[in-house]
């Protein structure tokens, strides 16, 4: 697992036989998913399926209980001790955490900051820039995701759609390699969505970032995701290319999801 | 008279600052998933609020000194009892404001990887400002009344030189009742205003905001 | 001065201090119970419709909340007499205690009647009912169990205060003590004792009435999260 080539080749992100469990309820059954670097992989699925827990383990605010995930192939939940491997401490979590971001369904702005302080808050504190630079990189997102006017205003002042452009901001100022989104526009009103689909539109045609995101918007899953897994009780039941699974599926699950879905819309 | 009023109020300022300062320690540590500072703050609670304040004013003035050998002037013993004893009521209102802030707070703030001092200092912290303030605020005109206690340790607070002047001139009526006075005035209106003031800030730069 | 703790002597005072702790029973016990009914008279007095009476009892219990306990008690110890009204030290302390925690109640049952929900008054005029009727079958049993915590909290409150009845020579623990210091000049074990005993009572009895709470709540139907 040392030599280079190895490396190389190494998926970006890699769940490994990743079980999680809540007392007697199995949430993660030994899933395996790799993500390549530069790859969009959506993750669609029934409510209560684990979609929601695969980003939180990945973004390691819940410990998984058995199995590894691994990042550019150096393990996130465990770190090397006398060469065997143990459950990370808090040290090696947030020198690793650092190379992840999340967007989440409620948006989780910080109330009590503006817009700007919002998006400067971490890059100067947790990375270390100086205000003006943090500050010029927030303002560069922000233009990017439309909110540069509202730079002032405080999170309880924007619509949903906003706030949530805002959230994708603060995020993406902490550079990160892989970027979660949870449900992003499910908490939103039917016409904002659009605002906030096409920021994440922009992030992976042009930023070619890798992103992991669960999605209910079918639709937009099969425009932009170069990959799409279908969830079934904490396990992957089927994935592949959009094309494939939105067309021929060819799990029963599946199907029954698809037509469900299709025929709530 | 008047030196008492300085007294009273340099105890009250005193005794606040430490029990601030107590609270918010204490607070933390009853979140704490760490077993021993959990229950070590447990236990700091549970004393302080189950006995009395008087009770622990006296072991603090008369027992500690000897325990320890020290001389305590009856001053500090005055305003460390006060301050550690509403640090314990405290210690529950900044504990339960904390966790009125959501969880999602949390969250979001993790996932910008910031440390868990960085998280507690800016981003929780601040929003429990709204929740702590109106709880505070009553704990502090409690504590105003309660620094009248450590005229027993024989600290010439206000409530020390009224008894003083009694036992000079036999006016009770005057001049417990001057003393009531100067009571009522520094809390309705000198601390209760102050803090309502604070409470008003506070809303207005997070309250509001935090819907 | 000795240092060490002296078994000893701790037992041989226990038996004075155990007795001490009864006067702070009763006087905890008596004080409250005067208190109930203080409270629902000030609670009365600041609900009533009669201006002046309205304003006077919220700016008297205003005034008792704001000042401390320990200065009420010497002036109603030492200044009754000035007009002839002698007080022993005990009725003394059990008058300034019922009106202190006289009103704090007031506020917890002012509390608890604004938590009974405006329509429940509503439906009770609706159907007709007497005024009893509507507090003592509607109003009162909702607002029963939101008073409880409160009621609960000062009950506590009124015994952890009554060590300052010593200082006007209310023979209860505190002031057992204070004797057996004062004689023997050790503190160390009269002290810590009756920090132990206080601990030993307040305790037990706090959780009983969170206990207690759970319980009314559950039995009004009125769940508690
Ligand atoms: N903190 C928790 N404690 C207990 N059960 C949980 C917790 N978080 C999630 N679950 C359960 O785990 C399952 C998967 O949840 P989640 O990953 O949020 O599903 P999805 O996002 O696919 O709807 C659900 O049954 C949920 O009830
Ligand atoms: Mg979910």
């Amino acid at each position: 697992m040392d030599n280079k080539e190895n490396i190389k080749h190494e998926p970006l992100v890699r769940f490994h036989e990743v079980t999680k469990r809540y007392g007697s309820l199995t949430v993660l059954d030994k899933l395996n998913l790799d993500i390549q670097a530069n790859e969009m992989v959506s993750i669609i699925g029934p409510s209560g399926s684990g979609k929601t827990t695969v980003l939180r383990m990945l973004m390691t605010l819940e410990m998984i209980d058995e199995g590894v995930i691994y990042l550019e192939g150096k393990p996130l939940t465990h770190m090397e001790s006398n060469g065997s491997l143990v459950l990370a401490d808090e040290k090696h979590i947030r020198s690793i955490r650092s190379n992840i971001g999340m967007v989440f369904q409620q948006f989780n702005l910080f109330p009590h900051m503006t817009v700007l302080q919002n998006c400067v808050e971490a890059p100067i504190n947790v990375l270390g820039l100086k205000p003006d630079e943090a500050e010029e990189r927030a303002i560069d997102l922000l233009g990017m995701v439309g909110m540069l006017d509202k730079k002032d205003e405080h999170p309880s002042r924007l619509s949903g759609g906003q706030q949530q452009r805002v959230a994708i901001a603060r995020a993406l100022a902490m550079r990160p390699k892989v970027m979660l989104l949870d449900e992003v526009t499910s908490a939103l009103d039917p016409e904002v969505i659009g605002e906030v689909l096409s920021v994440i539109r922009k992030l992976n045609s042009e930023h070619n970032l890798t992103m992991l995101m669960v999605t209910h918007q079918m639709g937009f899953a099969r425009e932009v995701s170069d990959r799409v897994c279908f969830f079934y009780e904490g396990k992957i039941a089927e994935q592949g290319p959009p094309s494939q699974i939105f067309e021929a599926p060819k799990n029963e699950r599946t199907k029954q999801f698809l037509s469900a879905v299709l025929n709530a819309n | 008279m008047f030196n008492g009023i300085g007294i009273t109020i340099a105890q009250m300022l005193c005794s606040t600052a430490l029990a601030i300062i107590i609270s918010l320690i204490f607070g933390l540590m009853r979140l704490s998933s760490n077993r021993l500072i959990l229950g070590i703050a447990t236990v700091y609670i549970e004393f302080f609020r189950g006995t009395s304040l008087l009770i622990q004013l006296y072991w603090i003035y008369y027992v500690l000194p000897l325990l320890i050998n020290i001389s305590l002037e009856a001053f500090y013993a005055g305003f460390i009892a006060l301050g550690l004893n509403f640090g314990a009521y405290g210690a529950e209102i900044v504990r339960g404001s904390i966790q009125a802030v959501p969880r999602q707070q949390w969250e979001a703030a993790k996932s910008l990887n910031m440390s868990p001092i960085l998280l507690m200092r800016r981003i929780i912290i601040p929003q429990t400002f709204p929740h702590l303030l109106p709880p505070f605020s009553n704990l502090l005109v409690e504590l105003l009344k309660a620094t009248a206690l450590v005229s027993l340790i024989s600290v010439t607070d206000l409530f020390f030189m009224s008894k003083v002047f009694n036992q000079t001139y036999w006016m009770s009526l005057q001049v417990f009742g001057t003393a009531l006075i100067i009571y009522y005035i520094l809390a309705r209106f000198f601390l209760t205003p102050f803090l309502r003031w604070l409470e008003i800030l506070a809303a207005r730069k997070v309250g509001k905001l935090i819907g | 001065m000795n240092l060490e703790w002296r078994w000893d002597f701790a037992f041989e005072i226990l038996p004075q201090l155990l007795w001490g702790t009864v006067y702070t029973l009763m006087a905890a016990g008596i004080g409250y119970f005067i208190a109930i009914f203080i409270g629902l008279l000030f609670m009365l007095g600041q609900r009533t419709r009669f201006y002046v009476v309205n304003r006077a009892t919220r700016e008297v219990v205003e005034f008792i909340r704001s000042t401390p306990l320990l200065v009420q008690l010497f002036f109603v110890f030492f200044v009754a007499p000035q007009f002839g009204i002698k007080f022993s030290a005990w009725n003394a302390a059990m008058i300034t205690l019922g009106l202190h925690y006289g009103t704090y109640l007031s506020e917890v049952y002012r509390g608890a009647l604004e938590a009974v929900p405006k329509q429940q008054w509503e439906a009770c005029k609706a159907l007709n009912f007497s005024v009893s009727r509507t507090y003592g079958k509607i109003i009162l049993p909702q607002a029963f169990p939101v008073a409880l915590p409160g009621m609960g909290n000062y009950l506590v409150g009124i015994f952890k205060d009554t060590p300052m009845l010593a200082t006007i020579g209310v023979v209860e623990l505190m002031q057992s003590a204070n004797t057996v210091g004062s004689l023997t000049y050790r503190f160390l074990e009269p002290y810590t004792m009756v920090g132990i005993i206080f601990l030993i009572i307040s305790l037990p009895t706090a959780f009983g009435l969170r206990k207690l709470e759970t319980v009314v709540a559950k039995r009004q139907g009125i769940s508690k999260k």
